[in-house]
């Protein structure tokens, strides 16, 4: 294994990406949307007395609020029902949506980098390097694993701090993130996003433009609506232990996925397809 | 010379075509070796299987010592190959791309930025090193993806159709390009082309293919001789040729072929120079007008097509 060489590859396909605003700029406004949009409104709209009060008279929502698991409800004691809203709509029911952005980031630099490479006919000087199957494969896995995990943890904070800073005065106190988001974030979002990379190595095997190698891999996106349909109905929440278990399930997917894909990755596959 | 390139009995197949059948060649160190045909002739096909991209389906092949099937890094470690697109990061400036390149050849970091310097100077390309190649004409492309096969000064180089998506002006460019590169550091250059006169220029011997076979191989010399063999002189005549004068020439001792090229201009193979006269005194004596009576120095052009008539059964 070269590790000059992967880290070259990865830097190349980054540095590529780089100039492609159409695939940049999804990079920048998804996560904003979810991490900063998503929870000012959250905050400020139980800000309003009038719906504080609709919200503390409503039967069903206190009912809601009653059937919630222990795991959830232990976040709740001693809070009213707009800040339990709140506690519930911003430390459960956006964890889903957070998970996206690996996802995305993800399929979008792998489509990039493994079709995108041979939609541009970039892909024969590459093979004709000295550099083995492997490291070619792996520069390019590190070049949309890397900043698809650190985008993430970005997000993660920004969404701490705004949640936090902006939701003091009405929470009264800093409370997230609570114990649930960090398997999620370190355990579940690197599982989504090698996830991700492996169904866009498997669909750019077969698929010879950018776009629809990131079409068909965004279609993963049906795992993370899963888990955001789970939560809402109530069949299944975001514990600690789901989340711990949704990640294994995740990275066996992901393992199997990408030693497929790494079989379909060499020279003579590459260069006749 | 000795041989950088061997190759033996080589096969290759894409599913059921058959795209290389039995090839056997070699190139020697130091010159630029010709893979000349028509496309689908399995010029980029045997790039591809003598750097160790491809497998092949039967056959042995040596390049600079190394077995292009187990040793392929090794290969392309030394080689440098031009592809037929540019094939170059459009996004990134030349320097990037050289950079990118010089790191995969395993140029060592102090050495990268003095190699890339002297290679976009002797391409003529310093003043733009830091622009988009996305900016740059075809020509500047093509240029930048030599250098790039220059990075580790290889010991052998492929160009693959280095000029057929060049126009004119640039295509003239790559060629003093090619010849130079040729004469530079012993280099030896394979040559893949399907322009003839691109060929002639250039390569010291050549191997013309033939949907996948060896149809003749040789310096042009060789291959006049193997194709096209004797003396060929150009006769034209001033205004209309006497009755029965072509027939008269065919019977004349030493004269093996006479090709009508129109009615008073033919072309016609002798054994040797001491026939030159007796045809001269023919046409005279019966009465025709010689305006020229010159050696013809036979083609590549001439050969490659009197040897794809010969497999194509006279269709080509």
């Amino acid at each position: 294994m070269n590790l000059e060489h992967i880290v070259a590859i990865a830097s190349k396909d980054l540095l590529e990406v780089r100039q492609n605003t159409s695939a940049w700029a999804a990079m920048v406004i998804l996560p904003l949307i979810f991490v900063v949009a998503f929870p000012l409104v959250i905050l400020l709209l139980p800000s309003n007395p009038q719906l504080a009060g609709e919200m503390a008279a409503d039967p069903d929502l206190v009912m809601f609020i009653e059937g919630l698991p222990p795991s959830m409800s232990q976040h709740l004691v001693g809070l009213d029902v707009s800040q339990q809203m709140v506690v519930i709509m911003i430390g459960f029911f956006l964890a889903p949506f957070l998970l996206i952005l690996p996802l995305m980031c993800s399929t979008i630099i792998a489509a990039e980098s493994f079709a995108g490479e041979r939609e541009r006919k970039t892909i024969e000087a590459l093979l004709y390097t000295p550099t083995s199957d492997r490291d070619l494969f792996l520069g390019k896995v590190l070049a949309a694993f890397v900043p698809s995990v650190l985008l993430t943890w970005l997000s993660f904070a920004v969404y701490t701090l705004v949640v936090n800073t902006v939701g003091y005065s009405f929470m009264g106190r800093i409370w997230f993130p609570i114990p649930t988001w960090w398997p999620l974030m370190f355990w579940v979002a690197p599982a989504l996003s090698a996830l991700g990379i492996g169904a866009s190595v498997i669909i750019s095997a077969k698929t010879k433009t950018f776009m629809g190698a990131y079409q068909l891999s965004g279609s993963l996106v049906i795992v993370v609506l899963a888990l955001i349909i789970g939560q809402v109905s109530g069949v299944v929440y975001l514990t600690v232990a789901v989340g711990l278990l949704t990640g294994l399930v995740l990275w066996i997917a992901a393992a199997i996925l990408m030693t497929l894909g790494a079989r379909s990755f060499t020279r003579s596959m590459l260069i006749l397809n | 010379m000795q041989p950088i390139l061997t190759i033996e009995n080589l096969s290759h197949a894409y599913g059921k075509r058959l795209a290389l059948e039995n090839l056997t060649l070699e190139a020697r160190a130091g010159e630029i070796f010709g893979l000349l045909g028509p496309n689908g002739a399995g010029k980029t096909t045997a790039v591809r299987l003598l750097n160790g991209l491809l497998k092949p389906l039967s056959g042995h092949m040596r390049v600079l010592g190394f077995d292009p099937v187990t040793q392929g890094e090794q290969v392309r470690q030394r080689s440098g190959v031009l592809t037929e697109t540019p094939a170059l990061y459009e996004r990134l400036t030349a320097h990037q791309n050289l950079n990118f390149f010089s790191i995969l050849v395993g140029m060592p970091p102090n050495l990268r930025n003095k190699r890339i310097a002297e290679l976009l100077d002797f391409f003529g390309l310093t003043q733009r090193a830091d622009e988009k190649v996305a900016n740059y004409s075809k020509g500047m492309k093509q240029r930048l993806a030599l250098a790039r096969a220059l990075l580790q000064k290889p010991a052998l180089i492929f160009l693959d159709e280095p000029t057929s998506a060049l126009d004119p002006e640039a295509s003239a460019q790559v060629r003093d390009l090619i010849a130079s590169i040729g004469r530079q550091d012993g280099h030896t250059v394979v040559l893949c082309t399907h322009i003839l006169s691109e060929a002639q220029r250039l390569c010291d011997r050549i191997a013309i293919l033939g949907h996948g076979h060896l149809l003749a191989i040789g310096s042009l010399a060789e291959l006049r001789q193997q194709v096209l063999p004797g003396l060929w002189l150009d006769v034209e005549l001033w205004g209309t040729p006497p009755a029965g004068l072509v027939e008269a020439l065919t019977v004349l001792p030493g004269v093996v072929e006479v090709v009508v090229e129109s009615n008073d201009r033919y072309r016609i193979r002798v054994l040797d120079e001491a026939v030159v006269p007796l045809i001269a005194e023919r046409v005279l004596g019966m009465g025709g007008r010689l305006l020229r009576l010159q050696p013809h120095e036979v083609s590549l052009e001439e050969v490659y097509f009197a040897l794809q008539n010969r497999v194509n059964g006279g269709e080509a």
